[in-house]
């Protein structure tokens, strides 16, 4: 046989070799599908899905700075007033970490170092509790 | 086909001009989404925070620890068992300890007396003139020596600059040593500086710092120094207090009536 | 153009040093690791000794890096032709220094990975922000030095002139670097045992003993292992060069053991006599400091004696000597020293762990892989032309 066969070979294994992953999920049906997440509670999140899905990290890095740098924790916007906390604000409507935020961060495989820190605080109880909070002191809405 | 280094050096020239162009023109800005951050209506506010602690009022004797459960449990201030790798943001200390006061002939009643010490949020801070990230600074608006941990590097500068001992290091994961989490606080990881921040986030909610409230003699008093007519003004007026290694000029703010 | 294929050619003796090397950075690299994992609570350091072992390095070994100018500034500012083989040594011996300097701070941080935040967010007022501004300037200045003319030797012309000027501008700056340094310490007002003008001075003049030394040491080494013989005059000016800096070296402790004991403040003693007597029963330092004046002598006795200076077998220990006895000044009495007793006048003593020993000994160990491949490199050109 010339080279040129057995490189033709070399390549038809490499290729099969190198696409495994893909036709093997296939043929076992164990294809990934796109992660389901949790349904918030609230009615619409702060800014628009499309915007919040592209952009939350930079969103939560600018609070960040206006929180601790700048001692703000109120963000007027959209004639709406939230307080600006992961915690109490995000994890309010979105209240089970794993069932939302883990959900994607797992598929994209990304470790956001946000919770060595900061508590999850999943759990409806607790984060009523802080809601109402917030409400009362912003004069907004609540009991 | 080939090129020379000039052609070479000029297209990637551009190429990454180009790309670093076209990042800041896509960037994002929350602004831009029509949005505006302030403090809360009812935050508490002042020129100038400080305190005075009234030694006499203190039941640290009869083994009060009020203050520094307070505040070590609402803010995630870990237990660490090792002296040496210990955390804490308040604490007894001795009077002879507390004021570098080395003496052959002693006061009783000084001798005995132990000494409630913590961040003296100075006027003059060297924790805040070496940090090299801006992790620590002096906030404008009230004079608190605040902490960053999103931006702590943990090179311990603070530490060894802080004149009074009041900064602590986390040498391992605090988690591991705090039995009940404060949900309504962060903890913080290994490898950040952590101090008392005069409760910066009780203040901006209205309240007043945690061991503050928690005093049951009202021996801790917390207001604007720069109000002539506050209590804290008023008590250094009135009565004989001491500040800690005040002639290093730090100009701390914790003032102690002995 | 870094001629890095003259180092992967060697004899067996060679291959050894380099995996044995190797061995050694891969066991410290375990041991960091594990401290990345764990937290810095895998070390001795404590709530109150919060500088040790990796800080001392650093602040060693910008000392030895800022050397380099001892050869570079008769060479280049006076024509001293006597060091011309040698600037290359001294500024490869630079560059690896330097390198260790940061491998030290990195290892040292608590949040490593948040390093860059020193030039995201920089600091003016913080002498940090300058130490590491003017360490990585003396790296890049230092290796285009380097570069430049054993490149220019190589192909056998002169250096372009434009490098001149750079050569010059390394001069302030090899001062520059440990001066800085030195403002890290003496600039803090809680700090008695560093609050002291003379800290800089000391450092450089400890720099400008310690760093010769291990110069010469290495010169020697060469003779012996490799064809490349830097000659008796150059090793001869360089004795002298650590003579001298000893001798001001020693007088500027003397003064500070004056100023200190003299005037009796009993919170600037207490550190002193921490280190050198006691304090309260705690005494761990007290041999490591006698040790290190001890060998102090002796040397400043045999670089003082010209027949025992002169005499090159005698003068690779007297070099040992200086070397090891400003180490464990520079490096493990001053930083503990600072710290014993606390600001609060307490006594937490410090010895590092074994996880921590590992960590710095292989950085060690990648200086030493570095100054063995760059002389391999400089010693294969220069054999070359011969």
């Amino acid at each position: 046989m010339s080279d040129r066969g057995r490189i033709i070979i070399g390549l038809v294994v490499f290729l099969g070799l190198i696409t495994f992953p893909i036709w093997y999920n296939s043929a076992a049906g164990t294809d990934s599908a796109a992660p389901e997440l949790q349904k918030a509670k609230g009615e619409e999140c702060i800014y628009p899905v499309d915007y919040m899905r592209d952009n939350h990290m930079d969103v939560l890095m600018e609070w960040r700075d206006e929180v601790v740098r700048n001692g703000n924790r109120v963000l007027k916007v959209g004639g709406k007033t939230y307080e600006m906390s992961l915690t109490t604000t995000c994890i309010g409507c979105h209240t089970e970490k794993a069932e939302f935020c883990d959900k994607c961060h797992d598929y994209a495989a990304v470790t956001p170092y946000c919770w060595d820190c900061h508590v999850d605080p999943s759990g409806a109880a607790l984060v009523e509790a802080r809601v109402h909070r917030t409400s009362a002191l912003t004069g907004e809405g609540g009991e | 086909m080939s090129m020379d280094r000039k052609s070479f050096l000029k297209i990637t020239g551009c190429a990454v001009a180009g790309a670093i162009a076209g990042n800041k023109l896509a960037g994002i800005d929350v602004e831009a989404q029509d949005g505006s951050a302030a403090a809360y209506p009812d935050a508490k506010t002042a020129k100038r925070w400080g305190m005075v602690i009234d030694t006499r009022k203190c039941l640290k004797a009869e083994g009060c620890d009020k203050c520094m459960a307070a505040c070590h449990e609402v803010h995630n201030v870990p237990e660490v068992p090792t002296k040496e790798h210990e955390v804490k943001w308040i604490w007894k200390e001795s009077y002879e300890h507390a004021f570098a006061k080395e003496t052959e002939y002693p006061n009783e009643e000084l001798e005995q007396l132990d000494v409630l010490v913590f961040c003296n949020h100075c006027d003059e801070p060297p924790c805040v003139r070496v940090c090299p990230t801006q992790a620590t600074w002096k906030r404008d608006s009230d004079g608190i020596v605040m902490m960053d941990w999103h931006r702590c590097i943990g090179c311990r500068y603070c530490v060894a600059a802080c004149p009074y001992g009041s900064r602590s290091f986390n040498w391992s994961d605090p988690r591991a040593h705090l039995d009940e989490t404060n949900l309504n606080y962060p903890t913080r990881t290994k490898g950040v500086v952590e101090k008392c921040t005069f409760c910066d986030e009780r203040l901006a909610k209205g309240l007043m710092p945690a061991c503050v409230e928690a005093c049951p003699e009202g021996a801790m008093v917390f207001g604007d120094l720069s109000d002539p007519n506050s209590e804290v003004r008023q008590l250094i007026r009135e009565q004989r207090t001491e500040r800690r290694k005040p002639e290093l000029g730090t100009k701390p703010e914790v003032f102690y009536i002995l | 153009m870094f001629m890095f294929e003259k180092a992967v050619v060697g004899s067996r003796r060679y291959w050894l040093w380099i995996l044995g090397l190797f061995a050694v950075i891969g066991i410290g690299l375990m041991f960091y690791l594990r401290q990345f994992e764990e937290g810095l609570a895998i070390t001795g350091l404590s709530r109150d000794v919060t500088w040790g072992l990796y800080i001392a390095q650093f602040t060693f070994l910008v000392g030895v890096a800022a050397s380099a100018v001892m050869v570079v500034l008769p060479y280049y500012l006076h024509d001293f032709k006597v060091f011309g083989k040698i600037t290359i040594l001294g500024e490869f011996l630079a560059i690896s220094a330097v390198t260790m300097c940061m491998l030290f701070i990195f290892v040292d941080m608590g949040q490593p990975t948040r390093v860059m935040n020193v030039m995201l967010h920089p600091t003016p007022n913080s002498m940090m922000f300058w130490d590491s501004v003017s360490l990585f300037g003396y790296l890049i200045l230092n290796a285009t030095i380097a570069l430049v003319s054993l490149s220019a030797e190589r192909k056998g012309v002169a250096p372009p002139s434009w490098i001149k000027p750079v050569i010059i501008l390394s001069i302030p700056w090899a001062v520059s670097i440990h001066t800085v340094t030195a403002f890290l310490y003496n600039g803090l007002p809680g700090r008695s045992f560093w609050l002291t003008a003379i800290l800089a001075p000391r450092f450089l003049a400890s720099a400008f003993a310690a760093g010769p030394a291990l110069l010469i040491l290495l010169c020697l080494l060469l003779r012996k292992l490799t064809w490349f013989d830097v000659g008796r005059e150059p090793i001869r000016k360089l004795s002298l060069i650590v003579t001298y800096a000893m001798l001001v070296n020693v007088f500027f402790v003397l003064m500070e053991v004056f100023t200190v004991f003299y005037s009796g403040i009993p919170e600037h003693q207490h550190h002193f006599q921490y280190l050198f007597v006691g304090l309260e029963g705690h005494n761990a330092l007290v041999p490591w400091m006698w040790t290190s004046m001890a060998l102090a002598a002796v040397a400043l006795v045999l670089l003082l004696i010209p027949k025992f200076r002169l005499n090159e077998k005698i003068l690779a220990f007297t070099c040992g000597m200086v070397f090891l006895s400003l180490w464990i000044d520079k490096g493990l009495g001053l930083i503990v020293g600072g710290f014993v007793p606390s600001p609060l006048g307490e006594i937490t003593e410090y010895a590092p762990t074994i996880p921590e020993i590992g960590i710095a000994v292989a950085i060690w160990a990648i200086g030493c892989l570095m100054v063995t491949v760059f002389y391999k490199i400089a010693l294969s050109v220069r054999e070359g032309l011969a």
